[in-house]
């Protein structure tokens, strides 16, 4: 469980990275998402992992529980990036349709040679 | 419980939607509407800064849940001092905003300034570090509607660059409160100054590392070495009024990293006190250096502001590195004068840019009320280079007197010092090629189209003299006002007594 767990959050964060370096605007967009999905698995786990446990004490004492705070922070973080990803989508569509191209690395200078080719 | 405290963040939270969906059609009512509100968080701000003089620390239980369970808000002398400094700008850069009609060149301008009002003061004002997050999140997706307010194609592609920086920097805040919910189990700021001590050094490896996440985020708002390149993108880009209100974002972070790494992280808890001041130090005297340089191969007037708002966040950062009770009070000072005079140097800078063709630094022909304007410009570069009579002088000889120590006072003065003399040469270079080297009139053509932006009418230059006019009155009561900032820091090196505030006094102790 512990494995799988933390492998999946290593492989969705190294996902999240690499697309994030592509540098086009839609791969940074998938790069972003897989990041958010990767900080939720991750935030879901820091209240340590429990398996079949009510995420309340039970009425007569029982001791084991698995902890509500996490899944209350990831459901405002699920919500917050679902927001973000839907504004990043805007604004890089609005990007691509004034410029021509979806690059998002381009510094002040090369913007004449970047029309040229396309 | 005053229920004043939650009002900053209530008011433009209850008037941002309904400027957005009753009045957008309607620039007029929707302008009435925003001053109004904003005019009210001014007296609201000032209100609370009266309550927070008396030196208790007062406390908004949200749903009068107790502290570690519920949320809560702390009005102390510092957030006080940050919503006053808030709300003060927003004043000055949304009268700046309707007298030159920038609000009125793209729609919901008004409700996405009251958002980011919202975001700012919640920030200041929240205890809890998941909270943070949230207030970042409102601010952040507020200021990136503002960003690429009235669009254009420089603009939409410095405005992807940002929020593509800042939505990784939001997932870099999730992972550091994961890591740091892990490791304590708490999200409360009280709770976790509280807890930490609690933790043997030899196993708090992993709330080093959350303390070492959270100051990269912090750091990243700050415009700090080496995650600040997205900011003279970013405000010479944005529209001239947002780029000025943008003036007290980077300050959120900075404030962060003081309410943060001081009061959880802070001085007296041996696992992670020395992380803030080993690395933000080192950082902060390479971003003046990157500050310093800039001004000087900026070839664009606002990327030259731009980078001088970088150079003076690494002025603030030295000062808060050095995590005592008198460096603080010297950033706090330097804080609210680099403010105003980032915001007057953008919002003098919109003038100018407006009566001219671009606003590269090169010679074209002397436009109407260059006088003026270079008065004005002027005044407002030495606020920033740090030059009497302004505030500027008085905040560098403040941060520069508390560096004392050995082991800085080599480092920081010669930054310091160093970086101020390059920005008063790029200014004086900026401002006479903008000013003084301007060839002469030809009547072509281009000279009837420029007849529209002519003469600034009074409202226009208001807000730029009414910010000029607080680096003045800062300079001459800076008696009184490094007072306050003086009880301000004591009070924020005052754990026990922010703990006891917040948990309720017997918590504190255990």
């Amino acid at each position: 469980m512990e494995i799988l767990i933390a492998s999946t959050v290593g492989v969705l964060t190294a996902g999240g990275v690499y697309l994030i370096l592509r540098l086009r605007s839609f791969p940074v967009i998938l790069g972003i998402a897989l990041l958010s999905y990767a900080v939720n698995v991750f935030l879901f786990a820091s209240g340590r992992l429990a398996i079949d446990q009510s995420p309340i004490l039970a009425k007569y004492g029982e001791a084991s529980y698995t902890d509500p705070l996490p899944q209350a922070l990831v459901l405002t973080a699920i919500v917050i990036s679902f927001g973000m990803t839907a504004v990043l989508v805007m604004i890089g569509l609005a990007a691509y349709l004034e410029a021509g191209h979806d690059r998002i690395d381009i510094v002040e200078g090369e913007d004449d040679a970047g029309d040229a080719q396309s | 419980m005053m229920h004043a405290i939650i009002l900053p963040v209530v008011l433009p939270a209850m008037l941002a939607p309904l400027i957005g969906f009753v009045m957008r059609h309607d620039i007029t009512l929707a302008r009435t509407a925003s001053v109004a509100g904003t005019v009210v968080s001014f007296a609201i701000a000032i209100g609370l800064a009266q309550l927070a003089a008396g030196g208790e620390t007062h406390i908004y239980r949200l749903g009068d849940w107790p502290a570690p369970f519920g949320i809560v808000l702390v009005l102390d002398r510092l957030s006080a001092l940050m919503v006053l400094l808030t709300s003060t700008l927003a004043l000055i850069v949304l009268i700046h905003a309707i007298a030159t009609g920038w609000d009125a060149r793209g729609r919901h301008f008004h409700a996405l300034f009251q958002f980011q009002l919202m975001g700012i003061c919640g920030a200041f004002l929240t205890g809890d570090v998941f909270n943070l997050f949230v207030f970042f999140e409102v601010l952040l997706i507020a200021s990136y509607g503002l960003m690429i307010h009235s669009g254009g194609r420089e603009r939409m592609r410095a405005g992807l660059q940002y929020v593509v920086m800042n939505l990784a920097g939001s997932t870099l805040f999730l992972f550091a409160l994961g890591t740091l919910y892990g490791a304590t189990g708490t999200l409360n700021i009280a709770d976790l100054a509280a807890r930490i001590p609690e933790i043997p050094a030899e196993e708090a490896a992993l709330v080093r590392v959350a303390a070492m996440l959270l100051m990269i985020v912090f750091a990243v708002k700050a415009a700090l070495f080496p995650v600040q390149f997205w900011l003279p993108a970013t405000y010479a880009n944005a529209p001239a009024p947002v780029a000025a209100l943008f003036a007290i974002m980077t300050k959120v972070g900075a404030y962060a990293i003081l309410r943060v790494h001081t009061i959880s992280f802070g001085p007296g808890i041996g696992s992670t006190e020395d992380l803030a001041s080993t690395w933000l130090f080192p950082a902060a005297i390479v971003t003046i250096a990157v500050g310093a340089f800039g001004v000087i191969g900026a070839r664009r007037l606002m990327s030259l502001i731009a980078f001088s708002v970088v150079g003076s966040m690494g002025t603030l950062l030295v000062a808060v590195a050095a995590f005592s009770p008198g460096a603080t009070t010297a950033a706090l000072y330097y804080m609210v004068h680099s403010t105003f005079a980032a915001a007057c140097l953008f919002l003098i800078g919109d003038l100018v840019v407006t009566r001219r063709r671009g606003d590269t630094l090169s010679a074209v022909p002397a436009t109407v009320e260059n006088g003026l304007l270079a008065a004005l410009f002027f005044a407002a570069a030495i606020g920033m280079a740090g030059m009497p009579p302004l505030s500027g002088f008085l905040g560098k000889l403040l941060v520069l007197d508390a560096l004392r120590d050995p082991g800085l006072i080599g480092w920081a003065w010669t930054a310091i010092l160093v970086g101020s003399l390059l920005t008063i040469v790029g200014f004086a270079r900026a401002g006479s090629v903008l000013f003084w080297k301007s060839t002469e009139a030809t009547l072509s053509a281009d000279a009837t189209e420029d007849a529209p932006a002519a003469r600034a009418t009074a409202l226009e230059l208001a807000p730029a003299m009414a910010g000029l006019a607080m680096l003045a009155g800062l300079a001459i009561f800076a008696g009184p006002v490094a007072t306050y900032l003086e009880a301000a820091s004591a009070q924020l090196y005052d754990r026990a007594g922010y703990m006891s505030a917040v948990l309720g006094p017997a918590e504190a102790e255990g």
